[in-house]
């Protein structure tokens, strides 16, 4: 025995009561939250604690001269490809292209918000816009304090765009985390297409805009053939001097023939 | 890493994912597959052929955990190799399916894997089993793993009996392509094998021999 007296026995499952404890079972909007429920602030039944409709990988690629951001156009409902036809890549402004994965009812909130301020900013009539890094500045700020109030924005956001004569390519995800690189991708394509476009860049670090386009269909091609929550159907948005170009819906060219030399497990 | 934060891979089996569809004509069987293997979401094999064949005239189409599909289906290949030699004539569909359903019965808690199994005897024809929770079953077509759930509506609403080989095929291709385009977990190419007394023909079905649907 010890001094003292015997410690509390464990809970019995995690989350769950102690013997002997008062259990309150979880009700819809509280699961999982507990004592944060007052802490958290705010209605709590407007936190995405679990993103809904997602969209999967965003591309961008820097070239000489502007930048290419690419993302398909599937929004899954966990492993349903639920909605085949949706834009996840949004015009800013002349000069900045935003594309986002993770939750697309947050992208469109994010989407309403990000508008308004453009719109604001054309009121002021003083001839300035928005710059593609004040853009991912604020978007820094305004998703580390939605984090910080444990109410993020579910998404990873990837931010192109062309000014003053320099081309922008930034990063910002749903904790705040934000940097800026030649080459940037989400999701899946972190893992799988990033090698890839960081091997060419190696190489040549200064691509030309068709060099740049064609590493960016190449990655998306095999995010097709490897993310099993990808579409073949896909946007591009490139960004220079002359101003921003959303091309699409377009679809990949997929080659299978190797199906043909499989027979059987053995 | 595994859980939240992390790649859904490390903490996903393997699985099939799938959509598998097997129909009974008269004289024989078509069943399909997709390519698609799954380790949460990534792609871990894209063209992997998921009809298995258990003895000449007999095919089992494999869904859930690759591993315990794989596994179930080479013991059963096994034992129908032996039953046939001890029998000294083809064996029966029914034969294979009971095996099949031995197996997925008596380890029912410890399996997470579902076999169809379909093929041609000369006592009955064409014939589909399902093996679904260690029953058996016979259904003139039937459709599993995690893809089918997509296409009931469709398969019910399409289905008609006394159809011919090549109806039966199109409307396998047919539904599994659906199945394929919603469901996250199947994909890749179609594959294919029609079984009748003169034996088994398989068929690959890639790109645009895939039936092409609504999908916006």
């Amino acid at each position: 025995m010890e001094a003292g007296g015997m410690r509390a026995p464990p809970p019995f499952w995690a989350g769950g009561p102690a013997p002997g404890e008062l259990y309150s079972p979880p009700c819809f909007g509280t699961a999982g939250r507990g004592p944060e429920l007052q802490a958290g602030g705010g209605d709590p039944l407007t936190r995405t604690l679990n993103p809904m409709v997602t969209g999967t990988s965003v591309l961008g690629v820097k070239f000489d001269g502007g930048v290419v951001i690419a993302a398909d156009m599937l929004g899954s409902y966990g492993s349903l490809a639920r909605f085949r036809n949706i834009s996840r890549i949004m015009k800013v402004n002349d000069n900045t292209v935003l594309g986002a994965s993770g939750d697309y009812a947050d992208f469109q909130y994010l989407k309403q918000v990000i508008d308004q301020m453009v719109i604001d900013e054309e009121l002021l009539g003083d001839g300035h816009s928005y710059s593609p890094k004040a853009i991912h500045s604020w978007l820094t700020r305004a998703m580390y304090s939605r984090r910080s109030k444990m109410n993020p924005l579910w998404n990873t956001v990837v931010i192109g765009g062309f000014y003053n004569g320099e081309s922008f390519l930034g990063y910002v995800d749903m904790l705040g985390v934000a940097y800026q690189d030649t080459t940037l991708a989400t999701g899946y394509g972190a893992y799988l297409a990033q090698p890839l476009m960081r091997e060419v860049l190696e190489k040549k670090p200064i691509l030309t805009k068709d060099e740049a386009r064609d590493l960016v269909e190449r990655c998306m091609k095999i995010l097709y053939y490897r993310d099993a929550r990808s579409f073949n159907r896909y946007e591009l948005a490139i960004v220079t001097e002359k101003g921003v170009e959303v091309e699409g819906p377009l679809t990949l060219e997929t080659n299978w023939d190797i199906a043909h030399l499989i027979r059987g497990f053995e | 890493m595994a859980g939240w934060g992390g790649p859904s891979w490390a903490d996903g089996e393997v699985r099939t994912g799938t959509t598998i569809m097997a129909v009974e004509f008269d004289g024989g069987v078509v069943v399909g597959s997709d390519s698609r293997v799954s380790a949460g979401e990534a792609v871990v094999n894209r063209v992997f052929d998921k009809l298995a064949p258990l003895h000449e005239r007999i095919y089992c189409a494999l869904s859930g955990s690759a591993a315990d599909a794989q596994a179930v289906a080479d013991m059963v290949h096994f034992h129908l190799e032996l039953h046939s030699m001890d029998m000294e004539e083809a064996p029966l569909v029914l034969a294979a399916a009971s095996l099949v359903k031995g197996i997925s019965y008596k380890y029912k808690e410890e399996l997470s894997a579902h076999l169809m199994v379909a093929g041609w005897d000369r006592r009955k024809g064409g014939q589909v089993y399902g093996t679904l929770g260690g029953m058996l079953t016979r259904q003139p077509f039937a459709i599993g793993g995690s893809g089918s759930t997509y296409i009931y509506g469709y398969v019910d609403a399409a289905y008609k009996p006394g159809m011919t080989p090549e109806e039966c095929r199109q409307f396998t291709k047919n539904a599994i392509a659906l199945a394929m385009s919603r469901d996250g977990s199947s994909g890749g190419v179609i594959y294919l094998v029609t079984i009748t007394k003169a034996g088994a023909e398989e068929q690959v079905f890639l790109g645009d021999d895939i039936p092409k649907f609504y999908d916006e």
